[in-house]
């Protein structure tokens, strides 16, 4: 017992204050759970050079050369399996009632299945890419199906939106569409 | 059964079946219900590769291995430290999910075209962040994780100190 009884008093304390410490992080990562989206990293970049052929026969395809003629528009990776799509068929009819370019990029899907797909539920879409191995997809650092990209007039991604567009999102997705102006 | 060799292999199997419930009717029904249930179950087995069917990717390397068994075993080892970003618990090769099947697909492809895994691995990672990979990194935010037991085991050493010293000197 070389060291003075002052300062043993706070070294003994030492772990239980790293203990609780310990405890409040669980505490925080239990009652706050960290987001489980995967973002895009790709945002404020210019989008990845993609050539994508039609998704329906007999249509043109979709090139990122497309996407830099000076108007912004919106970029929908969409599949004719995802549930949630479905979902987001009107909000995706709404925004180009109110004058938004929407492209379409078909992940994983066939043409048929497409074709069905927007006869139930309508084809907001200027032209779609189809991206049956999902490489474009994994280019522009989308982790699922639906997603939306804004993107400027110059061919650079603006916003990721992740997950269906809700009644909710139509105004803000304007806003960024014209943000992006 | 003259007509079982033009029919499908499903039918003439359960015309076999609906035989046999027949016969097993007149013996007792449940004996029959239990032919019709197996039947069912049998055709069942029949139809579930129509639907296994449509679930196939359509990414081409999502389910196909390598030709070459070298390249082959030099992805597996890439897709089983990379992340499915969509059933997060998983790496890309254990999991199901689509964008698992594009994510292998593409590593095949390009492990097949001569590039290095871990430029694959920087590809993924400029896109989706270090999150899609499982082998840590060193970072600006990483390096305490790292520095942190150093850190303990020097604090114990310090605590400890006095304890050593008169180990030494009883």
């Amino acid at each position: 017992m070389s060291a003075s009884p002052r300062s043993r008093s706070w070294t003994i304390w030492l772990p239980l204050a790293l203990f609780l410490a310990f405890i409040a992080l669980v505490a925080i990562g239990l009652f706050r759970p960290a987001d489980r989206n995967v973002a895009s990293t790709l945002i404020e970049r210019p989008l990845p050079e993609f050539v994508l052929p039609g998704s329906l026969p007999g249509t043109p395809g979709l090139r990122s050369a497309e996407l830099k003629d000076g108007r912004p528009r919106l970029l929908n990776i969409f599949a004719s399996w995802c549930i949630p799509c479905r979902v987001e068929a009107p909000q995706l009819a709404e925004l180009k009632r109110s004058g938004a370019i929407v492209e379409g990029i078909s992940v994983r899907d066939r043409p048929e299945a497409v074709q069905a797909f927007l006869a139930e539920h309508g084809n907001p879409f200027t032209r779609i890419g189809a991206d049956n191995a999902g490489s474009v997809q994994l280019a522009l650092g989308s982790s699922g199906v639906p997603e939306t990209y804004v993107i400027d007039g110059r061919g650079r991604i603006r916003y990721q939106h992740i997950g269906e567009i809700r009644p909710e999102h139509v105004a803000m997705l304007l806003g960024k569409l014209e943000a992006a102006r | 059964m003259n007509r079982s060799l033009s029919t499908p292999l499903s039918s003439s199997v359960a015309e076999t079946l609906w035989h046999r419930a027949q016969v097993s009717r007149r013996r007792s029904t449940r004996t029959g219900l239990g032919a019709c249930l197996l039947a069912f179950l049998v055709l069942a087995l029949f139809a579930f590769p129509v639907v296994a069917q449509e679930m196939e990717s359509t990414a081409p390397y999502a389910y196909r291995q390598l030709d070459e068994a070298a390249k082959e075993a030099k992805a597996q080892s890439l897709m089983q430290t990379l992340r499915c970003l969509q059933c997060q618990g998983q790496s890309i090769a254990d999991s199901d999910a689509p964008i698992a099947g594009s994510m292998r697909s593409l590593v095949r492809e390009r492990i097949a075209a001569g590039e290095e895994p871990e430029a694959i691995r920087a590809w993924l990672i400029e896109r989706y962040g270090d999150y899609v990979s499982y082998a840590p990194r060193v970072t600006g935010l990483t390096w305490p994780l790292f520095a942190l037991p150093l850190v303990l085991v020097a604090l114990a050493a310090f605590l400890l100190r006095h304890r050593f010293r008169r180990g030494e000197r009883p």
